[in-house]
């Protein structure tokens, strides 16, 4: 961009950018996507708040120590971790322009997000199946929310994966592809640094309890 | 065998003819009324064959001047209907003694006075707020438009689709019967288990989506967008304090949308997060809803201080006093509004230690408003005061702003508080700062901008009318509430036995009717402004003799805004201008790269309107289809990879030169 005037002289106030290239589109969108991410953050903030005032109300109901089966959530977080690592890879694959080694990855990552969800929603049924619903006590209530608006969103991710996945395949590494990918990838993490949170304290610190 | 209620209940869910309000005599005459002005509005527009042309030009576009309008016009429509509640209202509390039950049974007034303050806040001040932020914001930074244009016309459309909910309960079933914060239990299932307050909580998530995703795009337009030289500290103050109330949204419409999910779990679910048993605390509702609800009232009122900053510099035709501790206060405002919430429940009995932190926090808000008050001030003093509408306007704020900021300091004080809860004497108080503060800025900001946005100014003695019986109106509406706050009398009262109390609801009543004057004065304002124009008209795009860049371009600016994008040098950039001898380029000009226009916003808010209308009526399968028919659009959409276009050099050659033509015919005039 250069700020000159042909007409005006030399040491005369520049009031306007004669010679100004067309912007690149998307310059905004990396700010905008985290901004938006730190609103959706909100949300989780708010539902650990609420968590962590009801996560006691068992209301004569049971307890985590009752219901929750650490071994299973450790699979579990685990294929969540794996994920956002198999997403870097992709990621580095999409900087060395490998097309195939990309989609591979992320076809990766969606299996570890789908077996995430299996377990997440095997373990919801299993509970619902001893009682333990939504609607039994408040800490029920809220344990259900946070983990299923985290489950929710992996959902959300995986149908946004597919969708990149297409159009990756027909329109290739083009800039708005790569942008996408890049906020799907902010997108993927978070959600596995919620999940760290939801770990340590819905059920580590449950146990505790 | 096909069992007919069975089927019937399948398609309909719990709609049914007797949920039309058929047996409400006030319902069906305003049915019949607003029917009928429909059909008249449906039919001129298809009679003169204006659909393409508003399809075309104005519902799919994505400039931001026009969706600013647009924004402006459904909050001057809704302006009306919640102000027709509000005279409802005070009608029935001026004759509602010795025994008279009144005009309105306390099913129906309980709905009006929820539907007034839903509208008033959420569909009047919001987005005539957010329509004066996005028209003048990109240009007063030099920009051509926000960061995410398209975005901006979904904000809008979603915004309008919310707006369109609650106007359908006042004909299809019900709205809310709970005050404008539904707060539980009242607004569990088992006290309101009619549609109600879903009509609520999916009007207010609808455009809740509209209103977070427009702070996105503002923020990221004002810190990404700005033109070259301009640095954060020589941003206009009104680009300031849109920058303070965006970022206010962005990090407290979240806790919104939270919390009234949480809410409709426990209505739709049947979760206990705020019922009364089974561990449910209804006042966790009452803590969440307003760590969003206090950030709220700041985001209406920061914009106007901009406004009302931008006002006083240029009318009295000085520099700003103070721009810096201006922006600071704004800042520490936007800060502190997160850390007085409890203030609004110091009788839910948290203890002396917590009300008191939040008495003192709520009073310290007291010490940077005051810091704007006196820079207003400054800048008056030794000033060339003219004394036009939008100066009249700011006049008018200071003094009744600091008359309900003094009572607000009052009510900081918990002791006071306990007197003085949920009486009518906080009623008064938020109306005092909410129009003496946010509509008044609000009215400052459309007769100072809208020259800007039509090429002429607005009349200046309907204006002035407008204006009189407004302010005039105000003191009669409110003041008396101030006196039946302190006598004890609660807010939301349909009916009362002291007599002695009915002088001051009469006066009262007498004060809202003048507002109604204020408000026929504006709209007749705005009609003889438009058939007048040619003697209102203004060719410099200067009217006011200005100082910031909006002032720079046209009257009203071209789709481009700036031909070239311009250069900052000074915190009042266009009157830097000015006195430096900026010479307006006549030649040079290039293609300009420009966002196309898209219809898919107007579709995605049609199909959060149906989904949301199937939620709230039971009706599962319009949810469901809408829903999915909502995620593939979305997902289609985004296989548009095409969303620009350049304007041909030619096309900017020809608009720069009408408007050297024109600026030469008005200064041969």
């Amino acid at each position: 961009m250069t700020i000159a005037a042909g007409t005006m002289k030399a040491g005369e106030p520049v009031f306007y950018v004669v010679d100004e290239h067309d912007h690149p589109e998307g310059s905004s969108t990396m700010l905008g996507f985290w901004i938006y991410l730190m609103s959706d953050c909100l949300i989780f903030a708010i539902l650990f708040a609420v968590y962590g005032v009801l996560g006691t109300k068992y209301a004569a109901g049971p307890a985590p120590k009752d219901l929750f089966d650490l071994s299973l959530v450790a699979v579990n977080t685990s294929f969540l971790l794996l994920s956002s690592l198999t997403y870097g890879f992709a990621m580095l694959s999409m900087q060395q322009n490998r097309v195939g080694a990309m989609q591979a990855w992320l076809v990766v990552t969606g299996l570890f997000g789908l077996a995430f969800l299996g377990i997440e929603l095997t373990e919801f049924a299993h509970m619902i199946h001893e009682g333990a619903t939504p609607q039994r006590s408040a800490f029920l209530s809220s344990f259900f929310t946070l983990v299923g608006t985290h489950g929710l969103h992996v959902t959300f991710g995986l149908v946004w994966l597919v969708t990149l996945m297409v159009q990756v395949k027909r329109f290739g590494l083009i800039e708005a592809n790569r942008r996408r990918l890049v906020c799907l990838s902010m997108f993927w993490h978070f959600l596995d640094v919620i999940w760290i949170g939801v770990f340590t304290f819905v059920y580590l610190m449950g146990m505790l309890r | 065998m096909f069992d007919t209620a069975n089927l019937t209940k399948l398609i309909f869910g719990r709609l049914t003819l007797e949920s039309l309000p058929l047996h409400e005599p006030i319902i069906v005459g305003t049915f019949a009324m607003v029917a009928l002005g429909g059909l008249a509005l449906l039919g001129a527009l298809t009679y003169f064959r204006l659909w393409g042309y508003l399809w075309k030009e104005w519902f799919t576009t994505v400039d931001h001047k026009r969706i600013g309008i647009m924004y402006m016009v459904l909050g001057i429509v809704m302006l009306l209907r919640g102000f027709a509640d509000a005279l409802m209202m005070r009608l029935q509390q001026a004759i509602a003694f010795n025994g008279s039950e009144g005009y309105l049974n306390s099913h129906h007034y309980d709905q009006v006075f929820t539907a007034h303050g839903v509208i008033m806040i959420f569909f009047v001040a919001m987005p005539l707020v957010t329509g004066l932020m996005n028209y003048v914001v990109p240009l007063q930074i030099g920009a051509r438009d926000v960061s995410f244009p398209f975005l901006n016309n979904f904000s809008f459309w979603m915004t309008t689709a919310g707006a369109v909910l609650v106007m359908c309960s006042l004909f299809v079933g019900e709205f809310a019967r709970t005050g404008w914060l539904a707060y539980p239990p009242l607004s569990n299932l088992s006290y309101s288990p009619d549609v109600g307050v879903d009509y609520y909580i999916w009007a207010l998530q609808v455009a809740g989506v509209g209103t977070l995703l427009s702070g996105v795009n503002l923020i990221c337009t004002i810190v990404k967008m700005r033109a070259p030289g301009m640095t954060m500290m020589k941003m206009p103050v009104f680009t300031w304090t849109s920058l303070c109330t965006n970022v206010l949204i962005v990090a407290s419409f979240p806790v919104l949308t939270a919390v009234l999910a949480l809410l409709s779990l426990d209505r739709y679910v049947g979760t206990n997060f705020f019922t009364n048993d089974f561990g449910g605390d209804p006042m966790m509702y009452v803590n969440l809803i307003w760590i969003w609800g206090h950030p709220e009232v700041y985001i209406l009122i920061l914009p106007a201080f901009g406004i009302f900053s931008e006002v006083t510099s240029t009318f009295s035709g000085k520099r700003l006093f103070g721009y810096t501790s201006m922006v600071y206060a704004t800042v520490v405002i936007t800060i502190l509004s997160y850390l007085v919430w409890l203030h609004h429940f110091f009788t839910m009995g948290s203890g002396a230690s917590v009300n008191s932190f939040f008495g003192i926090t709520t009073m310290i808000i007291s010490i940077p408003t005051g810091a704007k008050m006196f820079n207003w001030l400054f800048t008056m003093y030794r000033g060339r005061i003219r004394f036009e509408l939008p100066m009249m306007w700011t006049v008018a704020f200071m003094l009744t702003f600091v008359i309900g900021g003094m009572t607000g300091v009052l009510l900081a004080v918990p002791p006071a508080d306990f007197v003085l809860h949920n009486s009518l004497f906080l009623v008064a108080h938020f109306h005092n700062v909410i129009i003496g503060g946010v509509l008044f800025g609000l009215f400052a900001g459309i007769a100072y901008w809208f020259p800007k946005a039509f090429g002429f100014k607005l009349d200046p003695f309907w204006g002035k009318m407008s204006f009189w019986f407004w302010t005039v109106g105000f003191y009669f509406a409110f003041m008396p509430l101030y006196v039946l706050g302190l006598m004890g009398v609660t807010r939301r009262l349909r009916t009362f036995d002291d007599p002695s109390l009915q002088i001051w609801f009469i006066i009262a009543g007498i004060g809202a009717f003048m507002i109604l004057l204020g408000i026929a004065s504006f709209l007749i304002q705005i009609a003889v402004s438009v058939l007048r124009r040619e003697q209102l008209v203004d060719t410099t795009g200067d009217p006011w003799d200005a100082r910031t860049l909006e002032w720079a371009t046209s009257s009203p600016p071209p789709a481009y805004n700036f031909a070239f994008t311009p250069v900052i040098h000074d915190n009042d950039a266009w009157w830097d201008m000015k006195r430096r001898g900026y010479v307006r380029p006549l030649t040079g000009f290039k293609a300009i790269h420009m966002p196309s226009n898209s219809g898919t916003g107007v579709i995605l808010a049609g199909l959060s309107t149906t989904m949301a209308f199937g939620l709230i009526w039971y009706m599962w399968w319009m949810a469901a289809g809408s829903f999915a028919a909502l995620l593939a659009v979305a997902i289609g959409h985004t296989f548009n990879y095409h969303r620009s276009f350049h304007i041909p050099a030619d096309e900017v050659v020809s608009v720069e030169r009408a408007r050297t033509e024109l600026l030469a015919a008005g200064a041969k005039s």
